[in-house]
């Protein structure tokens, strides 16, 4: 059974129709990458996923239960993180602080989960900022802190959503060192939505390409890059420089 | 090497800061033996504006959900038990209680509607407006608490100390308020450093997000709600006793709940110290000022709210933190929000 399962799910918005029965499943321990043009739903996927949104069709299934359509705090309490395309820190809090608020999630006292949180920072290379406020990191920085926050929950299924848009070329290598060892340390599987090629083929082991809601292609890295239909409707003939951002 | 270098900074601000402590405790409970009546009835004014406002911080500091018709709790608080103390002869030691539960019943009502349709922002704010009018109104039909005549309670004695009736000299008031300002300060810190201290400020920065990492936000934005109301009830029970007189028009007045923002909005949002410096600024530069016009022969109705109006107008200028932040930095407190 893969951890994560999306069988037949569709999602409308006001007749328009963003996701169009998509089914794909995330195994265990791998990197899933979700990709396609602007407005292909790969964010109203994420959402479906995480609780944000109730898919008005079909079904999510995590570790073999139905999620779709819980809150969000539901889903994170099953074993689902995300972070966010455009950053949601606790501006105000510090880095540590941020971090604690997920930490908390699976730990009872303060203190053990002030302790998570700051191995946590170590891990993404935050532990020199931790006591800054969190509104004064650099982009770079505040996409780490939104991974340092959902790694510090300790889920099964990470789910990043877009997080290399803005990023320099050197910034973005260094986030995928980052998101690899995670991966390889905590145990956590990853699901990413992604325009930048660079960082997908660096990371994914398995990729699912969405046009107009539906998906139209599944598979391993080397394959998708030369799916003539994959080639056809987004990544063109350049396939791994991608678009710049 | 670097540990003991810090040590040896360390230790003199610390020392510094425990100093500070000691002396403000020292005259706050000196106070009653040293100040003369007229100081005593100010600073008492400005401790229960330091409660309310502390009470107030909850809701809105940490949780980040603006109220801005918190006279609404005062007033109940202060209605329920002066009610029964005038018609059945219960004390606020039991009265508190109902005021606490009423309240608290009341807080969670609002919460409950305003969360779960997902109002937020100015419109709770005005939400919040509407229910405290919406007690205005209500409270001048009530004909067994006075109605818009109000409701008198039998002055104190104020030379016999009667501490299971509430009654007695202004020093027993004073120590009452304080004791409920050291309290509202050592609950709100213990929450601060514990999960709700965490999990409130998470939702005033972001509650997407917050929710993303498994917060339920309406259960932790009512616990906000409920618990700010209930501690607001507490200030409404004081209030009643040591006025002795309450009218709807004044208590629930929509410039009371102002009243009561301000302390905080001029101390310092958010922080733990700022509601009670913010209450002391308010009330020492306003009836301060209002005192030295009078001094001087001049009677100027509404100087106060000049005062209290430049204030708020200088202070979200140039300390847009409030007073707190940079007035804790200055003296060796801890330099951040917490």
């Amino acid at each position: 059974m893969a951890l994560l399962e999306i069988e037949d799910v569709s999602k409308s918005f006001r007749g328009l129709r963003a996701v169009a029965r998509a089914t794909f499943a995330v195994e265990r321990h791998t990197v899933g990458a979700l990709i396609g043009p602007n407005g292909a739903g790969k964010t109203t996927l994420f959402n479906l996923i995480a609780g944000v949104h109730r898919p008005d069709h079909g079904e999510i299934r995590f570790r073999g239960h139905a999620i779709g359509g819980l809150p969000p705090h539901r889903v994170c309490a099953a074993g689902v993180a995300r972070t966010f395309q455009l950053v949601k820190p606790f501006a105000e809090l510090s880095v540590l602080d941020n971090a604690v608020v997920g930490a908390l999630h699976g730990e009872r006292t303060v203190a053990g989960a002030r302790a998570r949180a700051g191995a946590v920072l170590e891990r993404l290379g935050l532990a020199s900022k931790a006591s800054v406020i969190a509104a004064h990191l650099t982009l770079a920085e505040r996409r780490r802190l939104e991974v340092a926050r959902a790694v510090a929950t300790r889920p099964s299924l990470l789910l990043l959503d877009e997080m290399m848009a803005g990023l320099r070329p050197t910034e973005i290598d260094e986030l995928v060192a980052v998101l690899r060892s995670v991966q390889r340390d905590e145990g956590i599987t990853i699901l990413l939505t992604e325009h930048v090629m660079r960082a997908v083929m660096a990371l994914a082991d398995h990729i699912v390409v969405l046009h107009h809601g539906e998906v139209i292609a599944r598979g391993a890295p080397a394959a998708i890059v030369r799916d003539p239909a994959v080639l056809d409707s987004y990544l063109g003939e350049d396939a791994l420089e991608g678009p710049a951002s | 090497m670097t540990l003991m270098a810090g040590k040896l900074i360390g230790a003199p601000g610390q020392r510094r800061r425990r100093a500070l402590i000691g002396g403000v405790a020292v005259i706050a409970l000196t106070l009653p033996f040293i100040a003369s009546s007229y100081v005593l009835s100010v600073v008492t004014l400005a401790l229960y504006l330091a409660y309310v406002g502390q009470a107030w911080n909850v809701m809105m500091g940490f949780a980040g959900q603006l109220s801005l018709g918190h006279s609404l709790y005062v007033g109940l608080g202060a209605y329920a038990s002066a009610g029964l103390f005038f018609h059945y002869g219960i004390g606020p030691w039991a009265g508190v209680w109902l005021a606490v539960v009423l309240c608290a019943g009341a807080g969670a009502f609002i919460g409950f509607l305003a969360f779960r349709m997902r109002v937020s922002g100015v419109q709770l704010s005005l939400l919040t407006v509407a229910f405290a009018e919406l007690a205005r109104i209500g409270f001048d039909h009530i004909e067994r608490l006075g109605g818009p005549g109000g409701l008198f309670l039998r002055v104190a004695d104020r030379s016999r100390i009667d501490l299971l009736g509430f009654r007695g000299p202004p020093a027993m008031y004073y120590y009452a308020i304080l004791a409920l300002v050291a309290g509202a300060l050592g609950l709100c810190s213990f929450l601060l450093h514990r999960r709700a201290g965490y999990y409130w400020r998470a939702i005033r920065e972001d509650e997407v997000a917050a929710a993303s990492l498994g917060i339920d936000v309406f259960r932790w934005k009512m616990r906000a709600v409920v618990l700010s109301s209930a501690m607001t009830a507490v200030a409404g029970v004081f209030f009643a006793f040591y006025y002795n007189s309450l009218f709807p028009e004044q208590i629930f007045s929509f410039g009371r709940s102002i009243e009561i923002v301000l302390g905080p909005v001029i101390g310092g949002v958010g922080t733990l110290v700022g509601p009670i410096v913010g209450a002391g600024a308010v009330v020492l530069l306003g009836d301060g000022t209002t005192e030295i016009l009078n001094r001087l022969g001049f009677d100027v109705p509404g100087a106060k709210q000049v005062v209290h109006g430049l204030l708020l107008l200088l202070v979200t200028i140039y300390m847009p933190n409030g007073l707190w932040p940079p007035l804790a930095r200055a003296l060796g407190f801890g330099p951040r929000k917490v």
